[in-house]
C-alpha cells in the first residue's frame, strides 16, 4: 500500500512538474469554454435577413418596419421571390427569411388570424434558434400593437410557422457545456495517462518497474488514480466556468452530475490505460488518443451536429462512443433538470464500457516487455 | 555455484527472421564480475531482458539466483537490480526522490541497505535536490547504479552502462563495480568497448547473436592463435595498403598508432619479413615489433574465423 | 601534404548567459589532416563543432572554414562542408539510391552527376544487391559506411564527424577508418570526435578540451611522450580528470 502511495505521489510530481501537462489540463478548458462561450453564443447581432413581401399593404410594411428597427436582425433585401430567396441561402451569408403571404392582412381582419413563414439556415442551429426566437418576439409585440390601435378583437394572432432548413430539429445554444466537458475530460483522461505509461516505457522506467517486487497490475492502478483526481478538479473547474462566466445554470442534482462524471473519467482512464498498452512511443500514444478519441469525440456526440442528421451509419457507430452517452446524460441532468430515473440507461451503457474496456486493459498488460 | 544459467537461449524476432540470439549458453559464478563484451545489435539488451524476466525466450532454459527465468519470475524480479540500457531515471524528479522512490517500490528504505550505496552516494549526496535530468553523464550513472543497488540485491545486471560516457566516468564507474564484487553481489555487465573486457574476470565475446568464446580475458588473450606484429611508419596509411598487398600477410589492419599484423604460417621470421616489405616500398621511420593480442585483437580474429565458417 | 589552412580558429569564444562553453579556442588545420576533437562530456566539443558547422556564432574570436568566415558566410561553409554524426545519418525509410539523391539533390548536384558518382558508389561499396533495399534494413556497420559516403558525396572540403563509429564492431570500425583515410588522401580534411582512445591514436593530430579549453594539441605520439604514458587513454585521463563541468 504505501508503494501504491508513493508511487502517486510521484505521478503528482511529474504533472506538477511540467508545465505543458499543466497548460493542457487546465489552460485546455478555460480557452474551449471561452472559445465555445463565445464563438456559440446565443447573443448574436446583426443577423442577415431577407424578407418577402407578398401582401405588400400598410400592415405588412408597419411589421418590416419594426423588423428593421432591431438591433440584432440586418434586413437585407425587400421583395425577393422565392427563388432569389433560395439563392441568397446558398450564397450564405443570409441566415433568415420572413415571407409575409399575400393575404396576410385580409386574413388578420377577417379571421383574425394569419400566417407567415420564417426560414432560418439550420446549419446554424443556434443561430436559426436566435432568428426564430427574435422574430416571434417582434412578432408578439406587433399584435399587440396593431390590437390595441385598431380595436381588432386582442385574440388575434399571427402564427409564425417556423421552418429550419438544413436542421429541421434545431439545437439548443447551451449544449455545448457538456459537449465541451466530454471533450475536455476524453482528451486529458485519455491522452495524459496513455502519455504518461508510455513515458516510463521509453525512458526505460518502466523495465526497471516490471523487474521490481512492484505488482505490474498497480502501475496502472497508481498511473490512473492521479489522473482521476486531477480530471475531477478539472471538471470542477469547468462547471465553474459554466456557472460564472457563461451563466449556466445546473438544474439537476450535482452529486448525481459528479457520479456521472466520475463514470466518464473512469471509462477514459481505461481508453487512455488500453491505449498505452499497445503502444510504445508518445507520439503515437498522442496521436490515437487525439485523432482516435477527439474527432469521434466532436463528430459522434451531437453537441456540433445534431445525431439525427447524420447516415444511419454514423448513428449506429455513434452508440459506442462514450461520450454521447455521457453527454446525453449530463445534458439530462445539468440542463434538464431530470433526476436518476432519466439517465439509468446512460449510466448502464457508460459502466457497461468501464467494465469492457479496463478487462481488456488489464489483460493486454503485459508482464513482460 | 552458478549465479546466472543460459542454456541454449535462442530469441528472434519479426517471426523468426531475425535472430537476435541465437544458441547462447553460459553461466556466471556466485561472486563473479562478468562481462558480455560485443557491438550494438550482437544481442546483448535481448540476453539482458531475457534474464530480467521481461522477454520470453523461444528456446532453451535460464536461470538467475537459482530462479527459472520462466516459472518464478516474481522471485526473480524481487532479487535482482537491474540498469536496462535506456534506463534515465526520472529526469523531473530530485536524485533523492528519485532514490526514495526506488526504494519504497522494492520495499525498502534508505537507509537499510545504506552501506551498500554509501561509497557511490556520498558523491552525488550534494546534488540531494537537483533534478535527475540536470546532472551530468557520469553523476546519472552513479544514481542509476544506487536506484539498482537500494535493495541489497544478489545479482547486479547492467546493460551498457558505460555506453556514451566519457573516459573518466568510465574508469571511476568500473572502480565502483569492483568494490561491489568485493562485497559479494554478481554482476553480470555487457560493453561495446573492448578494452573494458580486461576489468571483468571473465567474459563472453558476442557478434550477431552468437558467443563466439568465454573465458578470463587473460585465456582469451593467450590463445590467439598466431604471432602478432605491429608495425608502422611515416606513412601508416600507405603502409597499411601495401602490406594488404603482400602475399606473405594474412592480415593487416590499424589499431592505435600502429597495425597489426599476422602473417602466413610459412613465413619464419615475421620481423624481417615486414621490414623488408617497408624498405621495398620506400618506407621511412619503420618500427617493427611482435605483440601480444589485446582482447580487440581476438575478437576481430574470433568476427573472421566465424565468417570463414558461414 | 601542402600546407593549405582549411580551419583557422582564433581564441574562439561561445558564451550562453554567464557560461563560457568555448573559452578561447585556437587550432589551425591543414588540408587532407584527420583531427581527433576529443574532450570529456560537456567539455564544449558540440558546441565549438556546431560554430565550425556555420550552425551557430561565436560570441568573440575569429574562425574561417574552408576559407570562409564563421560570422558572415555561413552558407558558403555549409556547402563546402559534409556532416555526420551517430544519432542522425540517413533516412530508415528511403532506400539507398533515393537517399544518395536526396542529399545529393540537397548539395545542388546535378541530375546527370549525381547519376554518375551513385553508380561509382554502389561499385566501390559492393552494394549493387542491396541498391534498392531500405536504409533501415542494412546492419549498422554498413549503415555508417554509407552514412560517411553520402556526407563526402558532394566532395566537400571538410567532412565533421561526430562519433562515427559507435557501437560498432572492430571488424567494421577499422573498415570505417580505411574509408576515412583514403578520403584524406584525395585531399579531404576530417574533423572527428571518438569516445574509442585508439580512434584518437588513428589522427594526425589530436585536441583534448577540457572545461571549454583545448588543453593540448599535437600528434599522438607527442602528446604520449610529453605525459610519458603508453596510450592514448591514459594521456586523456590526466587531461580530463581535473575536469571540473560535464553534460548538461
Amino acid at each position: 500500500m504505501k508503494q501504491l502511495l508513493v508511487f502517486i505521489k510521484k505521478e503528482f510530481y511529474h504533472v506538477f512538474r511540467d508545465r505543458r501537462t499543466l497548460l493542457i489540463m487546465f489552460g485546455l478548458p478555460i480557452v474551449q469554454i471561452i472559445l465555445f462561450g463565445f464563438a456559440l453564443s446565443s447573443e448574436v447581432k446583426n443577423i442577415h435577413l431577407v424578407i418577402a413581401d407578398y401582401s405588400k399593404d400598410v400592415k405588412s410594411q408597419k411589421l418590416i418596419n419594426k423588423i428593421m428597427t432591431s438591433e440584432y436582425l440586418l434586413v437585407e433585401q425587400v421583395n425577393l421571390n422565392y427563388q432569389e430567396i433560395e439563392q441568397e441561402f446558398k450564397r450564405g451569408e443570409v441566415k433568415g427569411a420572413l415571407i409575409i403571404p399575400v393575404n396576410f392582412s385580409s386574413d388578420l381582419l377577417h379571421s383574425g388570424k394569419s400566417q407567415i413563414q420564417v426560414i432560418t439556415d439550420g446549419s446554424d442551429p443556434n443561430i436559426s434558434k436566435t432568428i426564430t426566437n427574435y422574430l416571434t418576439a417582434i412578432i408578439v409585440d406587433f399584435q399587440q400593437q396593431e390590437a390595441l390601435s385598431d380595436q381588432v378583437p386582442a385574440l388575434l394572432s399571427i402564427q409564425p410557422e417556423v421552418r429550419m432548413l438544413f436542421n429541421e430539429e434545431g439545437n439548443g445554444s447551451l449544449n455545448f457545456i457538456p459537449g465541451v466537458m466530454a471533450l475536455i475530460l476524453m482528451i486529458i483522461c485519455t491522452a495524459l495517462t496513455s502519455v504518461s505509461v508510455v513515458k516510463e516505457k521509453e525512458m526505460g522506467t518502466m523495465e526497471v518497474l516490471l523487474v521490481s517486487p512492484f505488482k505490474p497490475v498497480f502501475v496502472l492502478i497508481a498511473k490512473a488514480i492521479p489522473y482521476l483526481l486531477l480530471s475531477l478538479a478539472n471538471f470542477t473547474l469547468i462547471l465553474l466556468l459554466a456557472v460564472f462566466v457563461l451563466d449556466v445554470e445546473v438544474r439537476g442534482s450535482l452529486l448525481l452530475l459528479y457520479l456521472e462524471s466520475t463514470l466518464f473519467i473512469i471509462t477514459c482512464l481505461s481508453l487512455g490505460l488500453l491505449i498505452s498498452n499497445v503502444t510504445n512511443s508518445q507520439q503515437t500514444a498522442l496521436l490515437i488518443s487525439l485523432m482516435g478519441m477527439m474527432l469521434p469525440t466532436l463528430i459522434f456526440t451531437g453537441f456540433i451536429m445534431p445525431l439525427e442528421n447524420m447516415p444511419k451509419i454514423f448513428q449506429v457507430i455513434s452508440n459506442f462512443i462514450p461520450s454521447r452517452w455521457y453527454y446525453l446524460a449530463v445534458k439530462s441532468v445539468m440542463l434538464k433538470g431530470l433526476g436518476f430515473s432519466y439517465v439509468w440507461k446512460e449510466t448502464l451503457v457508460l459502466t457497461g464500457m468501464t467494465v469492457g474496456l479496463l478487462s481488456i486493459a488489464l489483460k493486454k498488460f503485459k508482464v513482460r516487455l | 555455484m552458478e549465479t546466472v544459467t543460459l542454456q541454449n537461449i535462442v530469441k528472434t524476432y519479426n517471426n523468426g527472421s531475425v535472430k537476435a540470439v541465437d544458441d547462447v549458453s553460459f553461466t556466471v559464478k556466485e561472486g563473479e564480475l562478468f562481462g558480455l563484451i560485443g557491438p550494438d545489435g550482437a544481442g546483448k539488451t535481448s540476453i539482458f531482458r531475457i534474464l530480467t524476466t521481461v522477454l520470453l525466450a523461444d528456446k532453451g532454459q535460464a536461470s538467475v539466483a537459482g530462479f527459472d527465468v520462466v516459472k518464478d519470475y516474481k522471485e526473480i524480479r524481487a532479487s535482482v537490480g537491474y540498469m536496462p540500457g535506456k534506463f534515465s531515471l526520472y529526469q523531473d524528479l530530485t536524485v533523492l526522490e528519485n532514490l526514495n522512490f526506488f526504494a519504497t517500490v522494492f520495499g525498502t528504505t534508505i537507509e537499510e541497505n545504506y552501506e551498500l550505496i554509501k561509497d557511490i552516494y556520498d558523491q552525488i549526496k550534494p546534488f540531494n535536490n537537483r533534478r535527475a535530468g540536470k546532472l551530468s553523464g557520469g553523476m546519472k550513472q552513479k544514481l542509476a547504479l544506487c536506484c539498482a543497488l537500494i535493495h541489497k540485491p544478489k545479482v547486479l545486471l547492467l546493460d551498457e552502462p558505460t555506453t556514451g560516457v566519457d573516459v573518466v566516468s568510465r574508469k571511476e564507474f568500473w572502480e565502483m563495480l569492483k568494490t561491489l564484487k568485493r562485497q559479494g553481489i554478481t554482476i553480470l555487465v555487457s560493453t561495446p568497448y573492448m578494452d573494458e573486457a580486461t576489468l571483468c574476470e571473465r567474459i563472453a565475446l558476442i557478434q550477431d547473436g552468437k558467443i563466439m568464446t568465454v573465458d578470463a580475458p587473460e585465456n582469451i588473450m593467450k590463445a590467439y592463435p598466431t604471432k602478432l606484429y605491429a608495425a608502422r611508419s611515416r606513412e601508416i596509411y600507405r603502409l597499411l595498403l601495401d602490406y594488404r598487398s603482400d602475399e606473405a600477410i594474412e592480415s593487416s589492419y590499424a589499431f592505435g598508432e600502429y597495425l597489426h599484423i599476422t602473417l602466413h604460417n610459412k613465413v619464419h621470421d615475421g620481423l624481417s619479413k615486414l621490414n623488408e616489405i617497408a624498405e621495398k616500398k620506400g618506407h621511412v621511420e619503420i618500427q617493427v615489433k611482435e605483440i601480444k593480442a589485446t582482447i580487440e585483437d581476438s575478437f576481430i580474429r574470433l568476427m573472421g574465423e566465424k565468417e570463414a565458417k558461414v | 601534404m601542402d600546407q593549405e589552412k582549411v580551419i583557422i580558429c582564433k581564441n574562439l569564444t561561445k558564451r550562453f548567459g554567464d557560461f563560457t562553453a568555448v573559452n578561447e579556442i585556437s587550432f589551425d588545420i591543414t588540408k587532407g589532416e584527420i583531427f581527433g576533437f576529443l574532450g570529456a562530456n560537456g567539455a564544449g566539443k558540440t558546441t565549438a563543432m556546431r560554430i565550425l558547422c556555420g550552425l551557430s556564432f561565436p560570441t568573440s574570436g575569429e574562425a574561417t572554414v574552408a576559407g570562409y568566415d564563421v560570422y558572415k558566410q555561413q552558407e558558403q561553409i555549409k556547402k563546402n562542408i559534409g556532416y555526420m554524426s551517430q544519432k542522425f545519418s540517413l533516412y530508415e525509410n528511403l532506400t539507398i539510391l533515393e537517399n544518395i539523391e536526396f542529399f545529393g539533390g540537397v548539395y545542388g548536384l546535378e541530375r546527370k552527376e549525381i547519376k554518375r558518382r551513385t553508380e561509382k558508389l554502389i561499385d566501390t561499396l559492393g552494394l549493387q544487391k542491396e541498391a534498392k533495399k531500405m536504409v533501415g534494413e542494412l546492419p549498422l556497420g554498413w549503415k555508417q559506411k554509407l552514412a560517411f559516403s553520402v556526407a563526402i558525396f558532394h566532395q566537400p572540403k571538410i567532412v565533421f564527424l561526430d562519433e562515427p563509429t559507435g557501437g560498432v564492431d572492430p571488424v567494421t570500425r577499422r573498415q570505417f577508418w580505411d574509408m576515412i583515410y583514403e578520403a584524406a588522401a584525395s585531399g579531404i580534411t576530417i574533423f572527428v570526435t571518438t569516445h574509442y582512445m585508439d580512434e584518437a591514436e588513428y589522427c594526425n593530430r589530436i585536441s583534448v578540451m577540457v572545461d571549454g579549453k583545448v588543453e593540448a594539441l599535437d600528434s599522438p605520439r607527442n602528446l604520449k611522450e610529453k605525459h610519458q604514458v603508453t596510450t592514448m587513454d591514459e594521456v586523456f585521463y590526466l587531461l580530463a580528470r581535473g575536469a571540473k563541468r560535464s553534460d548538461n
